[in-house]
């Protein structure tokens, strides 16, 4: 363990060379699925059918994205889940049927998410509640916020503005035929939230104090606007996700079930270390892609449910597997 | 340690097979029954389906009668769902109705069968209540707490059952076959000989979604139509939409069967998204569903698990306290599907899209804005 310490101390600083070589394994087990599934139907090399899946994982991708910056500082955030469901439900509210409304609308939902991960990172920073329970609570909170604001059945459609982000193709580009509009928010964010961590000093000091906070401290990382941030981040992210998966599956009451955990997976999946220190953002939205492709390999191999249920449970833990192999070789860097 | 884990989890597994096995949800007199009361004539008064009943068995309440104004504790399943939402409305606006009721006591259970035993338990104990309504939220685990409340008060049940008979009654729609059959045979009679149908279903093990689905599996069996795929959706718009997709990519799908409505317009949605005719579906009361079915005129039923059935309890439980006849043990009541030709009824912008239309509610105090309406 303080070996480790050592290491990464250096790790952030030193050059990336000596790290190139080494093909995160996330990608491998990404291609075979892809494969897998094209074996299984060959309609998907053709635009509709890869198109399709990469809108459908976008949300899933960005969320990852977001959740990736509170793992590695050491943290987890359950609370995404849930500022998905505020996100789409409050939205609905908001607009209440009006089309103009969008350009409003979509500012106060990230204003909300600010304030949502200012305050996880406060709770966990300067009242040192443990990131799991104080991000839990959140979950609750902005769940029985969701049903309060909306009594259980959200008053407005979405209207089709709104919706332009999760649903919308655009037409007629040369090779491809069409864009999704999701897919080019998941590269501006994957992009974006790239650059952040990896090429700018506060992707170091996440590292630095998932890795070892106080050694962090003591070199000087301003540790609570560090964390603060990385939950701002992932808070930004989900309602990013959020105005995705209402544009593309419109208004419902549930929509963010599930998606803490699966944002999750998808990091470890992607070879992030669950108690800090370790993770990178690509690696991550590949997690988020190779988790979308396991649910559509088994929709396509159209298995009974309950095999399809043992399958992916077989390949999330193969998965995971090979991500600490990895780690294990690498030494902790 | 280990050998003794093992011994456990396959003695339960054991035990939930055997479970499994004792459920049945393909009981062709059942069907029979169900197919039956759909074209059958209810008793009570014209146009209040709420009020109305089939067959003439009555259950004598003398023994409960009492002077008003009655307490009325409802111990409710959860609220966790739109249509349970829209039927909790049309509750609290029911006792608005009825002056002789003083207060309902509405204990919510939030999904989880404990909380609802303890629920009952501590309604009971409370010793306000004059009378005791339960939506249990499974069969067979709230089956004693709901005999343990025989014991003390008149109890009705609604919406799903219990495994007694201890109830002054027991009120439900026609059934879970009546829901498969009535969607069943539109898609038979809508859609080309030998179409190919996917059935979209929330989740496996629901005895009133199953009925719905083995119901319909017997109707197009009967009809020889192709049933490509049965896939569980989770009520989950983005599931659906993706799951459709997906079995686009793969072939043609003429039809789209939906043991539950909730879903129906996401997978729709599909169908444009993809560039294709929209195809002969089935949806539920839902306003989002009814909206879209009236903009775009597809071939569409909608069958409904009508919320106005959680107006009648209230109407059994004063009627029982003031000593008169209601129908019992079992109070069974009309379950209408939305056509095209009644589709103009239902179909209302001003309501909220997940608002279910069968509910009977238009006439009570509060509507719309209670429901979300404008």
């Amino acid at each position: 363990m303080s070996q480790q310490t050592v290491s990464s101390q250096q790790a952030p600083g030193a050059p990336r060379s000596g790290r190139l070589p080494k093909i995160n394994p996330v990608f491998f087990v990404l291609a075979a699925l892809l494969v897998a599934i094209t074996l299984s139907n060959p309609n998907f090399v053709e635009p509709t059918g890869y198109m399709n899946f990469l809108k459908r994982a976008a949300p899933l991708a960005i969320l990852a994205a977001g959740q990736i910056y509170v793992i590695v500082s050491g943290g987890f955030d359950l609370s995404v889940g849930s500022l998905i469901t505020l996100t789409v439900v409050g939205s609905s509210m908001l607009l209440n049927n009006n089309a103009d409304a969008t350009w409003w609308v979509i500012p106060i939902m990230y204003a909300v998410g600010l304030a949502v991960g200012v305050v996880n990172g406060l709770v966990v920073s300067f009242l040192r509640v443990p990131s799991l329970i104080a991000t839990l609570g959140m979950m609750i909170t902005l769940n029985g916020a969701a049903f309060m604001w909306s009594s259980g059945s959200p008053r407005g459609y979405l209207p089709e503005t709104f919706r332009f982000f999760g649903r919308v193709n655009i037409q007629g580009i040369p090779l491809i035929q069409f864009l999704p509009v999701a897919l080019l928010v998941m590269l501006a964010a994957g992009s974006y939230l790239f650059w952040l961590m990896h090429r700018t000093n506060l992707g170091r000091m996440l590292h630095a104090i998932g890795d070892n906070p106080r050694a962090a401290q003591m070199s000087g990382v301003p540790i609570e606007r560090v964390r603060i941030t990385a939950f701002v981040v992932s808070s930004l992210s989900a309602v990013t996700a959020g105005i995705l998966l209402g544009g593309f599956a419109g208004v419902s009451t549930d929509v963010g079930v599930g998606y803490e955990l699966q944002a999750i997976t998808a990091c470890v999946i992607g070879g992030a270390q669950l108690l800090g220190g370790r993770g990178s953002v690509p690696a991550s939205i590949a997690g988020a892609l190779t988790l979308t492709a396991i649910f559509t390999l088994l929709n396509f191999i159209g298995l009974p449910k309950p095999v399809r249920d043992v399958v992916q449970g077989v390949i999330l833990i193969v998965a995971v597997v090979l991500a600490t192999y990895r780690r294990n070789r690498a030494g902790g860097t | 340690m280990k050998r003794l884990l093992t011994a456990a989890l396959s003695a339960a597994l054991i035990a939930s097979t055997a479970q499994a096995q004792k459920l049945n949800f393909d009981d062709p007199a059942e069907f029979a029954r169900q197919r039956e009361l759909l074209t059958a004539k209810a008793n009570g008064p014209n146009g209040e389906p709420w009020a109305q009943y089939y067959g003439d068995q009555m259950a004598d309440t003398a023994k409960f009668r009492k002077e008003g104004p009655y307490t009325i504790c409802f111990s409710n399943a959860g609220v966790n769902n739109a249509w349970r939402v829209t039927g909790w409305t049309n509750m609290q606006a029911e006792v608005k109705l009825h002056p002789e009721i003083k207060e309902l006591i509405h204990v919510d259970a939030e999904g989880s069968d404990d909380k609802q035993i303890s629920d009952i338990d501590d309604l009971i104990d409370g010793g306000k209540c004059s009378a005791l309504i339960v939506s249990p939220n499974t069969t067979a685990a709230l089956t004693p707490a709901v005999e343990k409340a025989c014991a003390k008060l008149p109890v009705i049940v609604f919406d799903r059952g219990v495994n007694t008979k201890c109830p002054v009654t027991f009120i439900h729609p026609v059934g879970g076959y009546g829901f498969g059959i009535q969607a069943g045979e539109f898609v038979a009679a809508n859609a080309p000989t030998g179409a190919n149908v996917l059935m979209l279903r929330i989740v496996p093990g629901v005895d009133v979604l199953e009925t719905r689905a083995s119901a319909a599996k017997h109707i197009f069996k009967e009809k020889g139509l192709n049933v490509i795929g049965e896939e569980f959706t989770e009520g989950d718009n983005a599931k659906t939409k993706s799951i459709v997709e997906d079995y686009l990519q793969r072939g043609k799908i003429d039809a789209v069967w939906m043991d539950a409505g909730a879903t129906a317009v996401a997978a729709l949605e599909a169908f444009e998204d993809s560039g294709l005719p929209l195809p002969v579906i089935t949806g539920e009361d839902q306003q989002d569903f009814l909206m879209k079915w009236k903009a775009e005129g597809f071939k569409a039923i909608a069958p409904t698990y009508p919320t106005y059935q959680w107006r009648t309890p209230i109407i059994a439980a004063v009627k029982v306290l003031k000593g008169e006849q209601v129908p019992g043990p079992e109070w069974v009541m009309p379950q209408p599907a939305i056509t095209a030709e009644t589709l103009d009824q239902y179909v209302n912008d001003k309501m909220p899209p997940l608002h279910h239309a069968m509910c009977g509610c238009e006439k009570l105090p509060d509507y719309p804005a209670a429901w979300g309406g404008q």
